[in-house]
């Protein structure tokens, strides 16, 4: 294994106090209860936005803690859920008393230990509302799953109730703005390599060269399927099919179109999808009116890329247009 | 024979003893079906038990795995952590303020376990979960017990019953957690929480 880490048991604390010392002016970090804290929280009369889940997917959450997006985060340890005391904690801080939104991607950990926190919260008698992410489309039978799980359209949930908290939405609007993102976003992703948990040293699975694994998660777990590479613009296509085909998206939709670096995918990759993707798209007859590149969903140092498609219209657009300022996500700011 | 509170300790001391000499084998059976964390998580939680059970060396059975349970929830993470958490809380609420247990009694801080797992997860026997392990244990344990049989041996068959459903969780299709998403790539592989459940029923016998 080689990482930029002092070690295992530290790399979580290492990169809360990196972003604390980077980010002075956006965030606090309360390393007691492990939680990254927007400055200047709480905001009195606003609605907090609290979101949570294991690290190694960064920028997500922490990154996102800021003026227009997130008011707190909880890090668990790499790829594993935060605990209840620590989604409490956040609540507490950034409680305005117009209540707090608790974000939650559907995996089994962080829906069961953000459930708890919530049961914690209500019997301090603060006011919380609940959204689980689950825009997966990689994840085919819900019946007989856990459920879709929640990626790349958790960034866009939290920008956009982000900016309806700040512009003072009550709790249940910015709740159902929040579902609506949801509702309205499917994404899929893929792998070209494995990653490697720190505490556990080595690659969580196996990928041959000249391998890659369509449907992928983001903690290394597997995807659908497993195959041979294939070039660029087929990927695209198998990426972008199953998102289609279940919305579904119609010729005549708007949409925002966020290709996601898992990484250890750069830049010239992700240009090289979106250009596949935009194409499809195109001919297709769907209009990509915003988009998003970059990494900011990752599965620490996986290569590889994820697709998400949000059917947008006047009201999602407006609340993605406003202003944000947060470490990892700044415009108009 | 009864249980006392310092069979308890030696249960919970040899337990962390287990899941940190079993942490990579949990984390390998994790990583090829989960997130390759159960080990990891596990360890870490009974590390934080073992840190923090000299503040309750006195207290009754019920306070100890209540303790147990609050530890757990708030170091373990994952999906375990709640649900061993949530085991070890009903089972201390089930046990409040005894000093020491009958077999009768085992059966019930079990049951209770059980039925706090199953609700918090929403998991039924067959799911490729926990709950594959310690349902068939329960049952064992509640006939051992009732055809009276000494403690150890009653423990016994629940350790010998947790296995059984352990190894059955081989050929499973998981329907619940993170395992559930690989659909039929599931199959043909143990159940990373089942064999967790399983060390620590078997941790009862070596513990005493």
């Amino acid at each position: 294994m080689k990482k930029l880490i002092n070690s295992p048991e530290t790399v979580v604390q290492d990169e809360l106090a990196g972003l604390a010392a980077a980010h002075p002016d956006l965030v606090r970090v309360d390393f007691t209860n492990q939680i990254v804290v927007r400055a200047d929280a709480p905001v009195v009369g606003k609605v907090g936005l609290v979101s949570g889940g294991g690290s190694g997917h960064e920028p997500l959450h922490g990154g996102f803690v800021g003026r227009g997006m997130l008011d707190a985060a909880c890090p668990g340890a790499v790829f594993t859920s935060p605990v209840p005391d620590q989604m409490l904690a956040a609540t507490r801080a950034v409680n305005g008393g117009a209540g707090v939104l608790h974000i939650v991607k559907n995996y089994t950990g962080d829906v069961l230990n953000f459930e708890m926190a919530a049961e914690l919260a209500q019997a301090d008698n603060i006011q919380v509302a609940s959204v689980t992410i689950d825009d997966d489309v990689a994840v085919k039978d819900s019946l007989y799953t856990a459920g879709r799980r929640g990626v790349g359209a958790t960034v866009l949930a939290e920008k956009i109730a982000g900016a309806a908290a700040a512009a003072g939405t009550p709790l249940e609007r910015v709740a159902d703005l929040c579902r609506k993102v949801n509702t309205n976003a499917r994404s899929m992703g893929m792998a070209l390599t494995s990653c490697t948990v720190p505490a556990a040293g080595k690659p969580t699975f196996e990928l041959g060269d000249d391998e890659m694994e369509i449907g992928i998660g983001i903690h290394g777990e597997p995807g659908r399927t497993r195959m041979k590479l294939a070039p660029a613009a087929s990927i695209a296509e198998m990426l972008l099919s199953p998102i289609l085909e279940d919305l579904p998206f119609r010729s005549g939709d708007t949409v925002l179109a966020f290709v996601n670096g898992m990484g250890g995918t750069p830049l010239i990759e992700l240009y090289v999808m979106y250009n596949e993707f935009a194409r499809i798209l195109k001919g297709k007859g769907i209009t990509i009116s915003r988009n998003l590149v970059g990494s900011y969903i990752t599965s620490l140092e996986m290569a590889g890329c994820s697709v998400t498609l949000l059917k947008l219209d006047d009201e999602l657009t407006q609340l993605w247009d406003a202003p944000v300022h947060t470490p990892a996500l700044r415009w108009r700011a | 024979m009864a249980a006392d509170r310092v069979c308890i300790l030696a249960w919970l001391r040899r337990s962390a003893e287990v899941l940190h000499e079993q942490r990579d084998y949990l984390t390998t059976l994790d990583a090829a079906i989960g997130d390759a964390d159960h080990g990891i998580n596990m360890d870490r939680g009974f590390t934080a038990v073992m840190d923090k059970l000299p503040s309750v060396a006195e207290a009754d059975i019920g306070t100890i795995l209540k303790t147990v349970g609050t530890t757990l929830v708030s170091t373990v993470g994952g999906a375990s952590g709640p649900l061993y958490g949530t085991a070890f809380l009903r089972a201390g609420t089930a046990l409040a303020g005894r000093q020491e247990l009958q077999p009768a009694d085992i059966v019930t801080g079990l049951e209770a376990a059980l039925e706090g797992i199953k609700a918090r997860g929403h998991a039924q026997v067959g799911e490729k979960t926990m709950v594959d392990a310690l349902s068939p244990a329960v049952e064992a344990l509640k006939v051992a017990v009732a055809s009276g049989e000494s403690l150890e041996e009653a423990l016994y068959a629940a350790g010998a019953a947790a296995e059984a459903g352990m190894q059955a969780t081989i050929p499973l299709v998981a329907t619940k957690g993170r395992a559930s998403y690989l659909g039929e790539r599931s199959a043909d592989h143990q159940d990373p929480g089942a064999t967790s459940v399983t060390l620590l029923l078997r941790a009862a016998l070596n513990g005493k």
